[in-house]
């Protein structure tokens, strides 16, 4: 039972916070437990990212790979619509972006479900 | 423990909360080890409004909460011999330092020592034009735009030297946000300029702290998932450095919020881009090598740091007049509050343009799609989810013409009467925006200078004048 592989959004297994420098942003992206540092490199990739946000313009995403801290960083290129003093965006520093990325899904083993505490 | 020196924060933007540097002086004296505490205040933009205002009145133009964040703990801090330094001088360090002088005087601290800190203001004094574009708003022709301030981030070498003239407040405009950090731990250790290592124990202090409750469950809290105590009262952040280098995050005694691996990592990677490169006027940090360790409860040890030269060039950020942006809002709810709310949109863009008014313009759908969305609305067009029951209306629209855009704000607040039906709690605002440049100039260009003197002597010089 506890190989079961369950779809659900980022957030149920993983936390992160978003920042902006002009009109590039990052968002941090960082699981709760250390199983899951791997499935997540595997399964969220650039493209992903990208893809989450090419509604908004983004032409660009990197990827860097933390796995001392146990954590990725993800900066995504031309993503504030102008950057902050010329975004129409009411959230122009782009710091609700978080929960963009924490809404995308991943399949990891229902063992790793464990709520944080 | 007697090598131990403590750095507290007391703010991390300007707007931050005016009483948290209370419990964050209380803790640094009761613990009773040498510390300094800074203030972190100077967003991106912030000099440029601060410019505005010193244009409105000479004697304005810096942090407008200066005397309410000060005020409860200035006396505590120089009794203990617990230097301040913050960028809280913004646009206008001298007029700052004067409202500390008055407010040391009522508060019987004739001799507290202020210094101002002065360079960081290159307006003038350099030719931007003739520098390399560092980064840009979109397309600033700055032949025709009017520059409203253009400032350095200058590093920690002039704070020090205000420390080792003995000042008790260290009144800065713009400097890099680690510098206020690195700036005490250099004049308490006597750290060396090109000690790397070191300076890069003192940048990731200032960068796990700058932004003050965010490394202690500021902007981390998510009820049900990373719960934290007393959001209400969450402390600020308290660091613990070592002569070789240890670095410890705390907080406060009996406040609330949290210090853990959690919190810590998200404060470490934020408005972090490449992990090896974090450029600082001091030291460029790196970070790859970096682990964290619980120590004990709100005790996070951060380990594995590194540093590499300073670059030889500053950051000079200039801001100019941009444009102005009107925003409008109503609201409808109930019944086929989705549809009101789409086909209200669609009407308030076919009036702009039926009016010619010439201006950029994006709806939100606040309720069904907005802080994730896209100027042309692609979420909440596409939007199919479950019916909403209360949608707040947003109208944004940006243009050169301030007449125009606030002609364009106005048609949100005539859906009071043209709207659909239960149309209705409009608000509408006009306001001018500032646009950023930033470019690379070499250190050499950026002279700084100190003064420092007594409350007492310069209320004796305002009398004087």
């Amino acid at each position: 039972m506890s190989d079961d592989l369950v779809e659900v959004p980022l957030h149920a297994v993983a936390h992160g916070r978003a920042g902006d420098k002009g009109n590039r942003g990052n968002i941090s992206l960082i699981p709760y437990r250390p199983e899951l540092y791997p499935l997540l490199a595997e399964q969220v990739t650039e493209a992903r990212v990208l893809a989450l946000f090419r509604h908004r313009g983004a032409t660009a995403c990197r990827r860097y790979d933390l796995p001392l801290l146990q954590a990725f960083n993800f900066v995504v290129d031309d993503v504030l619509e102008g950057g902050v003093n010329a975004s129409l965006n009411l959230d122009g520093h782009g710091k609700s972006h978080s929960f963009r990325l924490l809404g995308l899904t991943v399949r990891v083993p229902r063992a790793l479900l464990t709520p944080p505490e | 423990m007697s090598d131990t020196f403590l750095v507290g924060n007391g703010a991390g933007f300007s707007g931050d909360r005016v009483d948290a540097p209370i419990p964050v002086v209380r803790s640094l004296v009761r613990r009773g080890l040498p510390a300094a505490l800074f203030f972190e205040v100077l967003g991106e933009r912030t000099v440029a409004l601060a410019q505005l205002e010193r244009r409105r009145d000479p004697e304005l133009g810096y942090e407008p909460m200066l005397e309410r964040l000060l005020e409860p703990v200035l006396a505590d801090c120089f009794r203990h011999h617990i230097p301040i330094l913050g960028n809280f001088g913004a646009a206008n360090p001298p007029a700052a330092a004067r409202l500390i002088a008055r407010l040391a005087l009522r508060l019987g601290l004739p001799e507290l020592r202020i210094a101002v800190v002065a360079g960081d203001d290159v307006q003038g004094s350099i030719a931007l034009d003739q520098l390399p574009v560092h980064e840009a708003d979109g397309s600033i022709d700055t032949r025709a735009a009017r520059l409203v301030a253009a400032n350095a981030y200058i590093g920690a070498g002039p704070l020090v030297e205000a420390l080792r003239a003995g000042a008790d407040v260290v009144v800065a405009g713009r400097t890099s946000d680690p510098a206020l950090a690195i700036a005490p731990l250099v004049h308490h250790f006597g750290w060396s300029f090109t000690d790397w290592e070191r300076l890069a124990v003192g940048a990731a202090c200032g960068h796990l702290l700058e932004c003050g409750s965010q490394v202690t469950g500021g902007v981390f809290w998510d009820p049900g998932f990373k719960d934290i105590p007393d959001p209400a009262n969450i402390g600020f952040p308290i660091a613990e450095v070592t002569a070789t280098g240890g670095l410890v995050i705390t907080k406060p005694e009996d406040t609330g919020g949290i210090v853990d691996l959690r919190t810590v990592k998200e404060q470490l990677l934020y408005e972090l881009h490449d992990p090896a490169h974090y450029i600082t006027p001091d030291v460029v940090l790196d970070i790859t090598g970096c682990t964290l360790e619980q120590v004990g409860s709100d005790r996070v040890a951060v380990h594995g740091l590194r540093g590499k030269p300073a670059p030889e060039t500053l950051k000079v950020t200039a801001c100019f007049e941009g444009s102005w942006l009107g925003e409008g809002e109503v609201s409808v709810a109930g019944p086929n509050a989705l549809a009101r709310a789409r086909a209200t949109a669609d009407v308030l863009l076919q009036r702009l343009k039926r009016r010619g008014l010439g201006v950029r313009a994006r709806v939100d759908l606040i309720g069904v799609a907005s802080v994730h969305d896209s100027d042309d609305g692609a979420l909440w067009r596409a939007y199919d989810g479950p019916e909403p029951q209360d949608i707040r209306i947003r109208l944004a629209a940006e243009g050169a013409d301030r007449d125009a855009v606030d002609q364009a704000a106005r048609e949100v607040l005539a859906l009071l009467c043209c709207g659909t039906a239960g149309t209705g709690g409009a608000r509408w605002r006009l306001t001018p925006r500032i646009l950023t440049r930033s470019y690379l100039v070499l250190r050499e260009r950026v002279p700084t200078s100190v003064s420092v003197r007594t409350a007492r002597e310069m209320s004796c010089e305002a009398r004087g004048r």
